[in-house]
């Protein structure tokens, strides 16, 4: 039985396959459509979340199973003070899999030490989202064909931006992947990430402020959005939440194959007349999601449908 | 000069930086062994000018030392038979250390559920960096 805590808890291959088995499901829907009848996911979510839980759920319907949960600790035995081992001990017997997200770091890998079924990690606190970097890794790779020979910029804020970091540590597996940081100084990538994870390996990156100057050699543009809650002060929120914005004449300066991806949601980081640009694949995105986390089920599941 | 009896079979840790003896007593739980302990405080060194040694009589089974190597691997450990040093054990970083050290993360999930160990994992021996088995969170605090 396997769980995922991290995307790095898969090798290159096995995410290949879970991959080409996500481009499967989105070719051929209807194959897949009773690949989990009678099976139950138990969606544990301790804080609100929209996309993440209804994208699981979407997920587990498509696949014919059916969802079980909560949507918040409020409404959970978490609010009586029960512990994540007790309440993954419980859900064991009720569920066949189960999605958690928790605002604690490293809940999710709690209840898999206890848990006699798969536990997804859907985000736990600042620390990892797998799901969100395998969304991103087929989104690209659907896009572009390929997750190596790329150049990536990544725009906004590189430094709280868990999403961004993720992505770079399941990149940096794949050869000759450039990545340009595009940032404030203030929001920079921070140092124990560059040392661990790009120079440890070699990789190549360049650090820089303006957009505009290096929009014509990305293949990708990842965006972010400037989180408000990461700021103590309003005055440098304000600030630093307008110095990037994506918008029509920007994208003048782009490749005519370079796609535009956003984890979500948006504030203005990305203009809304950039929508309709069909570089703008965030909203696509979030259809990967649904095929990749259904492509995560069956692997967990161990289902295989002929 | 103040004199401490010889030990019979048990170990002396040796090389101690002045001022951390109570530090590592409790790191490594003497305070529950029913043995004899014996703390000297700021003996004279040549190496070190000051330094502390911990003389502990209990057989090497009863105590994991593995703790040591990440306190300070700079300490020596002489393990004592029938009254003589019969050998010297050598200090290695650990793989792991459990419940010594304990997560500052006010996110990790270890801060609001008490009952789990506090586990730390040797990360990068080179920088010697430990992190947090659940958060992830760097380890800021080894004063050596």
């Amino acid at each position: 039985m396997r769980h995922i805590m991290n995307p790095l808890d898969f090798s290159v291959e096995e995410l290949e396959y879970m991959m080409d088995l996500a481009g499967d499901i989105e070719k051929h829907p209807n194959k897949y459509a009773h690949a989990c009848d009678g099976k139950k996911m138990a969606i544990l979510f301790y804080e609100p979340s929209t996309r993440t839980r209804l994208s699981f759920e979407t997920a587990m319907l498509n696949l014919g199973g059916s969802v079980i949960g909560f949507a918040s600790a409020d409404y959970s035995s978490a609010a009586k003070g029960e512990s994540v081992s007790d309440t993954i001990r419980v859900i064991s017997y009720f569920a066949d899999i189960c999605a958690m997200r928790h605002p604690k770091e490293g809940a999710p890998l709690v209840a898999s030490s206890v848990s006699s079924i798969p536990v997804i990690n859907a985000g736990d606190g600042g620390h990892q989202h797998p799901t969100q970097t395998l969304t991103d890794l087929l989104t690209i790779r659907s896009l572009k064909g390929r997750l190596h020979d790329l150049t990536i910029g990544l725009c906004g804020d590189l430094k709280f931006g868990r999403t961004v970091h993720s992505l770079i540590s399941a990149l940096d597996r794949y050869r000759k992947v450039k990545f340009i940081l595009i940032s404030p100084e203030e929001l920079r990538l921070p140092s124990y990430i560059k040392e661990d994870m790009l120079n440890a390996k070699h990789a190549e990156y360049e650090e820089v402020i303006h957009l505009d100057e290096v929009l014509p050699e990305l293949d990708i543009l990842y965006m972010t959005r400037v989180q408000k809650e990461r700021f103590f002060n309003e005055d440098d929120y304000v600030r630093m939440k307008d110095f990037y914005i994506l918008d029509k004449d920007k994208m003048k300066f782009a490749q005519k194959d370079m796609y535009v991806l956003h984890p979500l949601p948006r504030v203005n980081e990305i203009s809304v007349e950039v929508d309709n640009d069909p570089r703008a694949a965030y909203f696509k995105q979030v259809q990967y999601g649904v095929y990749i986390r259904m492509a995560l089920i069956l692997t967990l599941l161990e289902v295989k449908v002929c | 000069m103040l004199n401490v009896g010889a030990i019979e079979e048990g170990f002396v840790l040796d090389h101690i930086k002045a001022g951390k003896a109570m530090t590592i007593y409790k790191d490594l739980k003497l305070d529950k062994l029913d043995c004899c302990v014996a703390i000297i405080k700021n003996a004279k060194s040549n190496k070190m000018g000051k330094k502390d040694i911990i003389k502990v009589e209990c057989t090497m089974n009863m105590m994991n030392l593995d703790i040591l190597g990440f306190i300070d691997h700079n300490i020596t450990v002489n393990i004592i038979a029938d009254g003589e040093i019969v050998a010297k054990q050598p200090l290695k970083l650990p793989q792991q250390v459990m419940n010594v050290i304990f997560c500052k993360n006010p996110r990790c999930i270890t801060s609001i559920e008490s009952d789990l160990d506090q586990i730390f994992v040797l990360t990068d021996p080179e920088r010697e960096i430990y992190r947090c088995y659940y958060c992830e969170e760097q380890y800021q605090g080894i004063q050596k």
